[in-house]
């Protein structure tokens, strides 16, 4: 049984499992079913000055069979008395006394109003704080919300505010509705920042009734752009976490968000440099259940790997990961098939013909006498669009061509020039 | 398997015939039907389950590619898991339970299929699934099981997780009762079992192989050294059919008969012979199977009901049929007929559906001067299977017919230190005894031992 515990900025937590802020951590009773499921930690759902929130609030792309690829909301705040989300914040920090909560919030950019809101929240006991510079919709209208976490010196100056009188922990969510999410985790750090987490959603439309000719969903006959997040979004995610650890100008720890789903999407972030993760779609998609399969996954990877700890996987890829002008430009892979599992569906094929490089015959095989996709590896790109569009594992893999020439990267090109 | 014209299996090869019928699901497929799992809440087929296996949980460790905690939360809800995921009748339980079957929905999820996948993955791997707790957490009690079948495993398993010192008799060389030397190759593998065994042995309970309890050791002996004695010794050979011509040559008990096939090599003495199967249980069924396999000629289910009385299993039955098995319904057997010695033919008498008798069955009643002879080489009897009278009495054990009378809600027998479990106490039901109640069973015994030992303690 691998060590499972994690030190995120000074807050530490059972295991690496925290559910972000969201409905899924709307209230006490909620956050302590979660708690007995198995989540090490809970963001609480933002706090601040009440709001109204609308009627039909969330959508959702399913593709094929997969249902809940992303998730789309145009929900705000918490919708609950401020006195109320901390009685039970401190209630069930009282039962559970060894998991993490974290107060979310969010206030107008007014430095009081701030002081006010985070000495009530320590007050009630939380780990830490998180400030929510990230909700796409409704708040950031107020100047709150995505409206701050797109202004580099707002989110400096909020920070400052936070840190002035905050006696735990401050992590700032940072909204990836922004050109590049390093300066904004920058601005975090300089304000005073301990952590910073990522990503909210991102601006999105789900679609739209090809009957009613309105936006899916609509708030009786308009729509608005909502968040995105699910699945669908991790890439985004993690390469904002990737991009962020990889900076010696964040150089903070960092809580790992969007679109994890299993304990292979965590092992993705923590290697990437989180040092934890969040989850909302997930959770709302199947329940607080699926905690379990995430920290048995997890500690069956580690014990496989006979590695002790989690933190021993953090950021253990980062050094990995780099800009495009570093990559060795003489490296070649090259696909090839696996005649006996391929299935000749021939989508590698048209897939090259028309939209790639051409490098694929199809050719009368001497062994089965069907005409089976044979690579001409010495046209081929290696851009790995055969190998994705296949439906059967292995039966195309792209393997490394061994070169003679050095490794020469774009940047020791121009140097040389 | 079958030839489409004949309708009978071509004979290049007959170990061939006893190999797994049943593919196992290619890694592609496997992760195309846990993704297709909707990961219900309160899931119905968990219900369904004797065992209660969270289904949907290990069903989700497959998609996210943690075979190891798949197979894990099979067997740790059932300690013969693997076995079950090739025996269990998944239709009439976790699959017939799957919300998919309805209307608005498509197709069941292949439960069974999918816990073959993990557990197979188990297997190949050799992973050891169970750790004993640590000498400082062991308890002083000591028990005896007696048979090393799916109940007996069951409660061992789970009383040595529990800490307790078990010690397993087991009559034959080998562990796994009938799931080893009962159900036929071609649907569980001798294998299977044996790797259920040796992870029960890897938890440092002891096994006595070749042991048979009232013979070899008394049932005294037991009461004397254990503090608790578990009956799992399932249940004993077929009966006679009480006809003339049952010592001929030729006529087989179905348990032997298939016990055969799987520990010595196979027989070349059916080859083109016709072979008539008395009984229409899951045992007639696994019996005419491996005759037809074995190159049978012919092979006849002569039952003395009709097709909707049988115990075996709609689709037992189709397999049955498709194997070229064929079947004479409403048909008793009166003689057996031999000629120097060995079996020539059977005498049988027409039967008619009576009475309903107290099971809702109908009762069938031979029809007067409807006797006709059909010419056989081979009799299977099974016609259900004898009970350990013996063995009770020698435990000095109330019983009913062979059945241990239990105190009510427990598997307490009448003696104090005797519980028992799986076929052992099967008192009959609309189906045939399950490997998977005897499983369960196996483990209430266990958690029933471990209760009374805690109190004993305290
Ligand atoms: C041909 C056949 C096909 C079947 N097919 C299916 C199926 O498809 N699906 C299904 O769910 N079930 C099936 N069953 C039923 C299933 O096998 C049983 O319900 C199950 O094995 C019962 O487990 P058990 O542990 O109670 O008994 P058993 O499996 O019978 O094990 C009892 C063990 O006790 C040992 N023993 C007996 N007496 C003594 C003694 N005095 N001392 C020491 N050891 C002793 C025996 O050697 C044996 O190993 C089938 C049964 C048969 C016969
Ligand atoms: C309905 C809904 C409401 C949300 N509300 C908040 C919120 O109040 N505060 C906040 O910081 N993030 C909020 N989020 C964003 C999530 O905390 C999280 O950053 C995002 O959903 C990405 O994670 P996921 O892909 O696991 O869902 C909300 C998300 C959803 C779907």
């Amino acid at each position: 049984m691998a060590d499972l515990r994690i030190n995120l900025a000074g807050i530490t937590s059972p295991n690496p499992f925290w559910l972000a802020s969201a409905p899924p951590t709307n209230s006490g009773y909620q956050v302590q079913r979660a708690f007995e499921a198995g989540w090490g930690g809970a963001v609480w759902k933002t706090l601040g000055d009440p709001i109204m929130n609308v009627s039909s609030r969330y959508a959702a792309l399913h593709l094929g069979s997969q249902r809940v690829l992303g998730l789309n909301n145009i929900e705000l705040i918490t919708d609950r008395p401020l006195e109320v989300n901390l009685r039970e914040i401190e209630e069930t920090k009282k039962r559970f006394p060894n998991h993490t909560i974290i107060g979310s919030l969010m206030m107008e950019p007014n430095r009081e109003k701030w002081h006010e809101l985070v000495k009530a929240t320590e007050a009630a006991g939380v780990d830490g704080l998180e400030l929510n510079f990230g909700c796409p919709h409704g708040m950031a209208e107020r100047g709150m919300g995505s409206a701050v976490g797109q202004q580099p010196d707002m989110v400096r100056q909020q920070t400052e505010w936070v840190k002035e009188v905050a006696q735990t922990p401050v992590i700032v969510k940072l909204t990836p509705n922004i050109t590049d999410i390093r300066f904004t985790a920058r601005a975090a750090r300089q304000g005073g920042a301990d952590a910073v987490s990522m990503i909210n959603t991102i601006n999105s439309l789900i679609g739209v009734d090809l009957d009613a000719w309105l936006p899916i969903p609509h708030v009786d006959g308009k729509g608005a752009h909502g968040g995105y997040c699910g699945p669908a979004v991790k890439p985004i995610a993690l390469n904002m976490v990737a991009e962020c650890a990889r900076d010696p100008l964040v150089g903070i720890p960092i809580s790992g968000i969007g679109g994890i789903s299993t304990w292979k999407d965590a092992v993705e972030f923590l290697l990437m440099g989180a040092s934890g993760v969040q989850v909302c779609t997930a959770a709302m998609h199947h329940g607080f259940r699926i905690v379990e399969d995430m920290i048995d996954g997890l500690n069956n990877y580690l014990d496989q790997k006979g590695i002790a700890s989690v933190q021993d996987i953090v950021g253990k890829a980062v050094h990995t990961y780099s800009d495009w002008g570093n990559l060795n430009l003489n490296y070649k892979v090259a696909a090839r098939v696996n005649e006996e599992i391929c299935i000749n569906c021939n989508k590698c094929y048209i897939a090259c013909e028309d939209t790639s490089h051409q490098s694929i015959d199809l050719v009368t095989s001497t062994l089965s006498g069907k005409t089976v996709p044979v690579v001409r590896e010495d046209d081929c790109v290696g851009c790995n669009l055969c190998s994705i569009v296949c439906p059967v594992e292995g039966a195309i893999t792209m393997v490394e061509i061994p070169t003679d020439e050095a490794s020469l990267t774009w940047n020791q090109r121009q140097a040389k020039n | 398997m079958t030839d489409k014209k004949s309708g009978t299996i071509p004979l290049t090869d007959l170990s061939r015939h006893f190999a797994e019928v049943v593919p196992a699901l290619k890694p592609k497929e496997a992760i195309d039907e846990a993704n297709r799992c909707l990961y219900c809440y309160d899931a119905p087929c968990i219900k369904a389950c004797p065992t209660g296996i969270d289904i949907p949980s290990f069903i989700q460790k497959i998609a996210t590619g943690n075979l190891y905690g798949s197979a894990k939360t099979i067997m740790d809800a059932n300690p013969v898991g693997a076995s079950c995921s090739r025996v269990c009748p998944t239709s009439e339980l976790c699959e017939g339970a799957c919300v998919l079957n309805g209307e608005a929905a498509s197709q069941p999820i292949m439960i069974g299929r999918l816990q073959r996948h993990a557990t197979d993955w188990a297997i190949t791997n050799r992973v050891s699934l169970f750790t004993a707790p640590p000498e400082t957490e062991k308890i002083n009690n000591k028990v005896a099981i007696i048979g090393a079948g799916p109940a007996g495993l069951s409660a061992a398993r789970e009383l040595a997780c529990l800490g307790h010192e078990v010690t397993v008799y087991e009559a034959k060389p080998k562990g796994g009762g009938l799931n080893t030397y009962g159900i036929v190759s071609f649907r569980l593998p001798q294998e299977i079992p044996l790797w259920e065994v040796e992870q029960v042995e890897s938890l440092g309970v002891q096994f006595r192989y070749g042991v048979r309890v009232g013979e070899d050791i008394t049932a005294q002996e037991l009461i004397d050294t254990y503090d608790s004695v578990v009956l799992a010794v399932g249940m004993s050979s077929v009966p006679m059919l009480g006809i003339p011509g049952e010592e001929l040559d030729g006529v087989l008990d179905a348990i032997a008969f298939v016990e055969d096939t799987k520990t010595k090599p196979l027989s070349d003495a059916l080859l083109g012979k016709t072979v008539a199967v008395i009984g229409a249980g899951n045992t007639a069924i696994d019996a005419a199977t491996c005759s037809k396999r074995l190159g049978a000629a012919q092979v006849q289910m002569l039952y003395r009901r009709t097709d909707k009385e049988m115990t075996a299993y709609d689709f037992e039955y189709e397999f049955a049929k498709q194997d070229g098995v064929e079947f004479r319904w409403l048909v008793a057997p009166k003689r057996i007929i031999g000629e120097n010695g060995r079996v020539i033919a059977i005498e049988l008498t027409r039967m008619e559906l009576g009475e309903p008798d107290h099971k809702g069955r109908k009762s069938p009643v031979p029809i007067p001067g409807s006797e006709y002879t059909i010419p056989v080489d081979y009799v299977i009897k099974a016609i259900g299977q004898k009970r350990h009278t013996q063995l009770l009495e020698a435990f000095d054990i109330a019983h009913h017919h062979g059945i241990p009378v239990l105190s009510e809600n427990s598997y307490r027998t009448s003696h104090p230190k005797v519980f028992a479990a799986g076929d052992f106490i099967f008192g009959g039901g609309k189906t045939d005894a399950m490997v998977v109640d005897a499983a369960q069973q196996g483990k209430r015994v266990a958690h029933e031992i471990h209760a009374v030992t805690s109190k004993k303690e305290r």
